[in-house]
């Protein structure tokens, strides 16, 4: 197991690296950065001092290791348009975000689960089409789009909810709606083939000989084994949805992470965008680490193969 | 859906074909009794015909506004006319003919990203799925940073400093969403690396290149046409939300996402303004993924599952 682990581990380092570096250089190379500092029509002489006075007179390999050094100090410098310091904006933005992501992930997972195991069970029929139906659907629908008839119909014509805003719980229902669509098919799809897997497979045909209610079977044996890939998946989708929330978080006017890097962007707000990026991509690996330690956990063959 | 082509009595009217019909044969017969398939890539067809065709199918210049016939309505509404039969936009254009020209506009991105990301993601798959050892650590390493990345928000951020010409945007989308091509040829290609025919051609003295493009690329074809139907639709899901944003394509370009964007200040009294595009935008995603999924039905009916 500690093999195992530690050989994940380094890879997972690896590609965060990787990726703090790219992001670094991929921002730094967009434009002269201390032409912006210094303002509209600043002089020559006025750049030059602001890049000495930031330390972008120095080769981008040094630029870099500053950078990564400050920010593992937790420094991540200051937002050029509000000059606080990034640490403290994402903080403020990212509890609305990780509130999203995980409701969204919760909503898809009550909805496939039970439509997956019930899809698998009986395969090829009715009841499985219609699975397959809601999965293509969820998969072909822009979610921009779906949030915006959500806010014709629930909070326009109906008006049961509100949608603007993250106020209360209640505005979270329809991003949550909105982005749980989007993720919830391969949540379905891959329960479905897990259960098609399982259920085919020796122990199940001697449980159910043994005389084991059906529902036992069902939900007792053989979903503890399907679900090992959705473990997998929930952590890829958590990640995913981290950075992916920025298209439902403008939509709905919520003030999450998405929208102060969309924001951040269009005002060529470097830092922010930089720091977030690396956020997320760090936060996606440490998901995914953790998911790989969990089905090594559940399931010896990973850990020995 | 019943086990497709194989439960046809052989005395069917048929029986021109030989007893035992050649791979083509059974997988024409499957795909025409494969509706997703047959509704899929007719709509996509006509769809490309329509983009192909739109100097000479739109009744009006997408571009021209008549700023006194503003916000007509579509047929469908009571104050309809057919001398705009999906009514005017906020601008007076007519919405029909800057539909048609929009699918333009999506078909061109969907293929040139789905194109320039395979070229990248099926090139490291291949290599990574039969070389192993340290070439595959390094396609693996290579996709782990990728998947680490957050797509949409480096798309956006990519967006806003490279600009927004159809052409930037293709080639980013194109380089952003590659690992699935590299995923799926990796494992494919490994099935396939001790399969016999590749152990013949190797033992003939076949270069690795002549195995890999001769041997094994026709083989595993299509698996890269279904990973390119999905890249493809999201690729046109991506950019509409780019659009939608404001960052993809700009105005008065007509693209359907940037059109939801236009619509969505008037949605509350002409929510047609955003239901039409939106709509294109879903069945023509959704007509790629149908096509995508019937490919796969045909030629390998057993991975359906």
């Amino acid at each position: 197991m500690s093999a195992y682990l530690l050989r994940r581990l380094i890879v997972a380092a690896w590609v965060a690296v990787t990726v703090s570096i790219l992001a670094f250089a991929l921002l730094r190379m967009s434009g002269n950065l201390a032409e912006q500092l210094a303002g509209e029509d600043a002089r020559p002489e006025q750049i030059a001092e602001v890049a000495r006075q930031y330390g972008l007179d120095q080769p981008l390999y040094i630029q870099y290791l500053r950078w990564a050094g400050s920010a593992l100090q937790g420094d991540l410098g200051q937002s050029l348009f509000t000059n606080e310091p990034v640490t403290q904006l994402i903080s403020e933005r990212a509890g609305v975000t990780i509130q999203l992501a995980l409701m969204s992930t919760a909503f898809a997972l009550i909805l496939a689960i039970p439509l997956g195991v019930l899809a698998a069970v009986r395969a090829n029929s009715w009841l499985d089409r219609l699975a397959l139906g809601v999965a293509v659907f969820g998969q072909a629908i822009p979610n921009f789009w779906f949030g915006l008839l959500l806010i014709l119909l629930f909070g326009v014509t109906l008006q049961w909810l509100p949608f603007v805003g993250s106020d209360s719980i209640w505005h979270f229902i329809l991003p949550t709606a909105t982005l749980g669509l989007t993720v919830m098919p391969s949540f379905m799809r891959i329960t479905r083939s897990g259960m098609l897997d399982v259920l085919g497979s020796d122990y199940i045909r001697t449980a159910r000989a043994m005389g084991l209610s059906r529902f036992s079977v069902l939900f007792k044996h053989a979903l503890r084994n399907a679900i090992l890939p959705v473990v997998s998946l929930v952590a890829v989708t958590l990640g995913f949805l981290l950075g992916g929330s920025v298209i439902v978080e403008s939509v709905f006017a919520l003030n999450g992470l998405g929208l102060l890097a969309f924001q951040s962007i269009v005002r060529a707000d470097f830092p922010v965008v930089q720091s977030i990026i690396v956020m997320v991509s760090f936060a996606y690996i440490g998901l995914t680490f953790l998911s790989d330690i969990i089905n090594a956990w559940l399931d010896p063959r990973i850990r020995l193969a | 859906m019943t086990i497709l082509g194989r439960s046809e009595p052989l005395n069917a009217p048929e029986t021109a074909e030989p007893l035992w019909p050649s791979p083509w044969a059974s997988m024409r017969r499957r795909a025409r009794r494969h509706i997703g398939l047959i509704v899929g890539s007719g709509w996509l067809f006509a769809m490309i015909l329509v983009a192909v065709f739109a100097p000479l199918i739109a009744p009006y210049d997408p571009y021209d506004q008549d700023l006194g016939r503003r916000m007509i309505d579509p047929i469908w509404l009571e104050n309809g006319s057919w001398a705009h039969p999906f009514g005017t936009d906020a601008l007076g254009r007519d919405y029909l003919s800057r539909m048609i020209y929009g699918a333009r506009i999506s078909l061109t991105i969907g293929f040139g990203a789905s194109f320039i990301s395979g070229v990248i993601g099926v090139t490291l798959g291949i290599l990574g799925g039969y070389f192993r050892g340290r070439v595959d650590s390094v396609v693996m390493y290579l996709v782990n940073v990728k998947l680490s990345l957050p797509g949409v928000l480096l798309a956006l951020a990519l967006v806003a400093m490279l600009g927004s010409s159809i052409l930037v945007l293709t080639c980013i989308l194109g380089f952003l969403f590659w690992e699935r091509y590299a995923v799926v040829t990796r494992s494919v290609t490994q099935q396939l690396r001790s399969a016999d025919f590749v152990m013949a051609a190797r033992a003939c003295g076949a270069s690795h290149l002549r195995i890999l493009v001769r041997e094994i690329l026709p083989n595993i074809a299509n698996h890269i046409v279904v990973v390119a139907t999905l890249e493809m639709a999201i690729a046109i899901l991506v950019e509409a939300a780019l659009s939608f944003l404001g960052l993809g394509t700009q105005p008065p370009t007509p693209s359907w996402g940037l059109m939801v964007s236009e619509g969505r200040n008037f949605m509350f009294f002409k929510p047609y303004l955003i239901s039409i595009p939106g709509a294109a935008i879903f069945l023509l995603v959704m007509a790629i993924n149908l096509l995508g999924d019937g490919v796969r039905d045909i030629t390998a009916p057993e991975s359906r599952n």
